[in-house]
């Protein structure tokens, strides 16, 4: 989901691109981002609704979450936010008690095994104060009363590219590839107070396996499991050709 | 019981108030002068901040490189403009579409309704070339303006000159999200009244002139930029329009905003900021530059090209480049670079500039006072006219009683016929719309029985029937209800002040200077005037703080602050001038200032007139 496109924002003088540093080294806007909300579509009605799976019959499934009991799903969220909410667009909120109740009819619908929350936003640490569901763990680029700072400028656009937190977080993530063995105590190291101003926090209370056991590609790279089986298995007689009807 | 509701303290308060009436009335005006005096005073204003969200920060690095060629582009043009005697429309065409740009050009005519001597011109035949740069990925749905102006002779030549340069240097950018139309207008203000009324498809003036072949969308911001040097040392802000109508404060800020970051010493009325604001001379300055401001506001004619684009919603100022005796100068590429950095902040925005004020006074460039805290200096002004007329009603209800004709004054307190009050209304608003109507219709014969030219003729007729009408309905009162009572007069002049105090407070709602101006004259002759106040010297009084002459003291008023004082007989032409652009500017522009006084304001004044000579 991206409220403002700014890959395609008509004032974006390198368009189709969203880098995260003004040596245009990575583009995170590349061939593989598939956006699915956009623009006005980005709201809170259709945030939880992609949650909880609440759509109408008519939504496609590329706007479906299609998780079941066995799927990990991991939540990025960055924009601005404050004490307990997110800010949707410019006239919305989401808030810390919605996310929790959201992610609690996920679990009783059995909509996910284990769920990664990442927030990048002021005060980051607010939004997951309120979860009460198992299997969750959550990051936060910043605690309740800190503000979450940007990178750096890029002076031939105007603005800043990338937020911090986010920026290290990427820098850490490039380095992992499908075969990884990094856990989740390297993923909570990313972004130190020296780095990112101010102080990430995380919460593990709720999640049910020790967070050093956890692969990061649990979540990320799309890494699936795949049993190998020496059994063989027998297929059934080949179907007759149905002759009259 | 309530306050008002109880009789014992009703009739308590009624009589503090008409016993307590006059001191009030003049308390209330020393507060009003001092709380409009006291504006300029720094710690009782506001610094001035970026309100729009999409013109944040001035991040981006301006990149404009070709001053020089610029200033080549200019003189190439001011060659051009001398071969050919005017605008050269197919040079201008041919540049401009060699930049890319898709070009038009319109023309149009007028006559004037007289000879404009300050311009010399009489009747008008121009023409303005355009040129839009269609934003390369965007919907043509918004458009910024920049403008620069034909003028005769030296000027403006580099302003043209930046103006092509910034043109095919914006062409070369893919970051525009609006198209930006290069406009050169021929005869200045004429020319953009045509531009403005065929763009906006309507006609208010009565112009003549070729609809437009290509427009550029729903236009958000106007710049009109005059450059008539190489090098300027400092760069000043117009920002007064049509009627006294301001642009959105923003557009200040972004200016400000932008000479601060490039280092270009800016000025706003041609005054520079300064810091010792606690001084007696840093407090003067200040008050000096709002007072400049205040006087252009009031006199409701647009300073600027930038002027007649307000009455749009199109938030525009005007930005002038001066070549002082100043050792630092600053070269035709920072310009450029500056108005460069305004267009891309521009070019962020959304939504039109509504985030910040739009009626505000600047004692500064750095500094404003926005409507909520000069308001009250004409509130405490116009409370004056209430106060009066609350007084009048009171003595309605309780006659005071009058010893010459104890018993037979009693009797004849009945109310005076309407005639006697309807009369004089119905005179001086006649003699008002003769102050409109006749000095232009009446031109030509005045220009064949008199040795005067025909902008002299207008301009004395007009001071003709002015004068006349003080004679006019003193005379022809008695004529029609022979002597008058105490009641009518009070009548008159309890409608007169409500009039009046009605007319002042519309008026300081839509520009408040020349509200502010008229209630500091007229609500003093409102207040005090009555037939038993000594005759010749309320007279004199009167006359002085009547509209004509608070026009010309504020004429001389504004030459002394713009340290240019004049000698009476120069005083007196530039009078003259200021008259017959007032109503110049009615005619070509639409402004409302001459219809205003004439109609409204003189009728008013002649009602006091009247009750003077009540008897």
């Amino acid at each position: 989901m991206l409220a403002d496109d700014m890959a395609c924002n008509h004032r974006n003088p390198k368009p189709a691109t969203v880098f995260s540093h003004k040596n245009m080294e990575l583009n995170v806007y590349g061939d593989d981002v598939e956006v699915d909300y956009r623009g006005y579509e980005v709201t809170v009605e259709n945030f939880l609704r992609v949650l909880t799976g609440r759509l109408p019959p008519s939504t496609p499934r590329s706007k479906r979450l299609l998780s079941d009991d066995r799927s990990n799903i991991l939540i990025y969220l960055t924009g601005h936010g404050g004490n307990g909410f997110l800010k949707f667009q410019d006239s919305e909120e989401i808030s810390n008690v919605e996310l929790a109740d959201a992610f609690e009819q996920m679990w009783q619908k059995r909509r996910y095994n284990e769920l990664l929350f990442i927030i990048d936003t002021c005060q980051g640490a607010s939004m997951y104060e309120r979860f009460y569901s198992p299997n969750i763990m959550a990051l936060a680029s910043s605690q309740v009363g800190e503000d979450s700072l940007s990178h750096q400028p890029d002076l031939a656009i105007g603005v800043h590219l990338m937020d911090r937190y986010t920026f290290y977080l990427l820098e850490f993530l490039e380095d992992i590839h499908p075969a990884s063995k990094a856990n989740m105590n390297d993923l909570f190291k990313v972004c130190p107070r020296s780095q990112c101003v101010s102080t990430p926090g995380h919460r593990t209370d709720l999640f049910q396996r020790d967070p050093g056991s956890v692969l990061i590609t649990d979540f990320f790279g799309s890494v699936r499991k795949v049993e190998i089986t020496t059994e063989a298995v027998n297929l059934t007689d080949p179907i007759k050709q149905v002759e009259e009807r | 019981m309530g306050l008002l509701s109880d009789p014992n303290r009703r009739r308590a308060l009624i009589s503090l108030l008409t016993r307590l009436n006059a001191p009030i009335c003049v308390l209330c005006y020393f507060a009003g002068v001092c709380w409009f005096m006291g504006l300029a005073f720094e710690p009782f204003t506001l610094r001035t901040y970026m309100s729009e969200n999409a013109m944040g920060s001035t991040m981006v690095e301006e990149r404009f490189p070709s001053g020089e060629r610029a200033l080549a582009t200019g003189r190439e043009f001011a060659a051009h403009k001398k071969k050919v005697g005017g605008m050269p429309v197919d040079w201008l065409v041919k540049t401009m579409q060699a930049r890319g740009l898709e070009v038009f050009t319109q023309s149009f005519s007028r006559t004037l309704p007289f000879p404009d001597e300050n311009k010399e011109r009489y009747i008008v035949k121009g023409t303005n070339v355009y040129g839009i740069l269609r934003a390369p990925r965007a919907p043509r749905t918004e458009a910024l303006v920049l403008s620069a102006p034909c003028s005769p002779g030296d000027n403006n030549n580099q302003a043209v000159g930046l103006l092509l340069g910034l043109a095919h240097y914006f062409r070369s950018q893919i970051f525009w999200a609006k198209d930006i139309i290069f406009l050169v207008n021929e005869h200045d203000l004429i020319g953009m009244q045509a531009w403005l009324e065929s763009y906006h498809h309507t006609n208010t003036t009565g112009m003549d002139w070729s609809p437009l072949q290509g427009r550029g969308g729903s236009i958000q911001a106007a710049l009109s930029l005059e450059l008539s040097s190489d090098v300027i040392t400092s760069f000043d802000i117009v920002l007064e329009g049509l009627n006294g109508q301001l642009p959105n404060l923003d557009l200040a800020n972004l200016f400000y905003a932008f000479c601060q970051k490039i280092g270009v010493l800016c000025t706003i009325q041609g005054k520079l900021q300064r810091n010792d604001w606690d001084s007696v001379s840093g407090y003067s300055h200040a008050v000096q530059t709002m007072m400049l401001m205040v006087m252009k506001q009031a006199s409701g004619r647009p300073w600027g090209d930038h002027g007649l684009f307000l009455r749009y919603h199109i938030e525009a100022a005007t930005v002038k480049g001066i070549n002082s005796f100043r050792q630092y100068k600053t070269d035709v590429t920072t310009v450029g670079r500056l108005l460069e950095g305004i267009f891309r902040k521009l070019n962020n925005l959304l939504e039109r500039l509504h985030q910040s004020y739009f009626f505000y006074l600047m004692p500064s460039l750095s500094h404003f006072v926005s409507i909520g805290y000069y308001m009250p200096a004409f509130g405490l002004l116009a409370v004056i006219l209430l106060l009066r007329a609350l007084d009048l009603w009171v003595q309605f209800a309780n006659p005071p009683a009058v010893t010459v004709d104890g018993v037979a004054d009693i009797e004849r307190q009945s109310s005076p016929g309407v005639l006697s009050v309807l009369t004089p209304l119905v005179i001086s608003h006649l003699t008002g719309a003769a102050l409109y109507f006749l000095p232009t219709r009446f031109q030509e014969t005045a220009v064949e029985h008199f040795p005067v030219s025909e902008t002299e003729a207008v301009v004395l007729t007009a001071i003709a029937v002015y004068t006349a009408g003080l004679a006019l309905p003193h005379n022809t009162h008695r004529l029609l209800s022979g002597e008058g009572t105490e009641q009518g007069w009070r009548v008159l002049k309890l409608v007169a002040v409500l009039y009046l105090a009605v007319l002042l407070g519309c008026t300081a709602l839509i520009n408040f200077s020349l509200g502010f101006i008229l209630a500091l004259t007229l609500v003093p002759v409102a207040a005090f005037v009555t037939p038993h106040v000594p005759k010749t010297l309320s007279a004199v009084i009167l006359v002085v703080l009547s509209p004509a002459c608070t026009l010309l003291f504020s004429v001389f008023f504004f030459q002394e602050l713009q340290e240019m004082p004049v000698s009476f007989q120069d005083g007196w032409l530039l009078y003259l001038s200021v008259i017959s652009q007032g109503m110049l500017d009615h005619y070509l522009y639409g402004s409302l200032v001459y219809p205003l006084i004439a109609l409204m304001v003189y009728p008013c004044w002649l009602l006091f007139w009247n009750i003077l000579f009540w008897k």
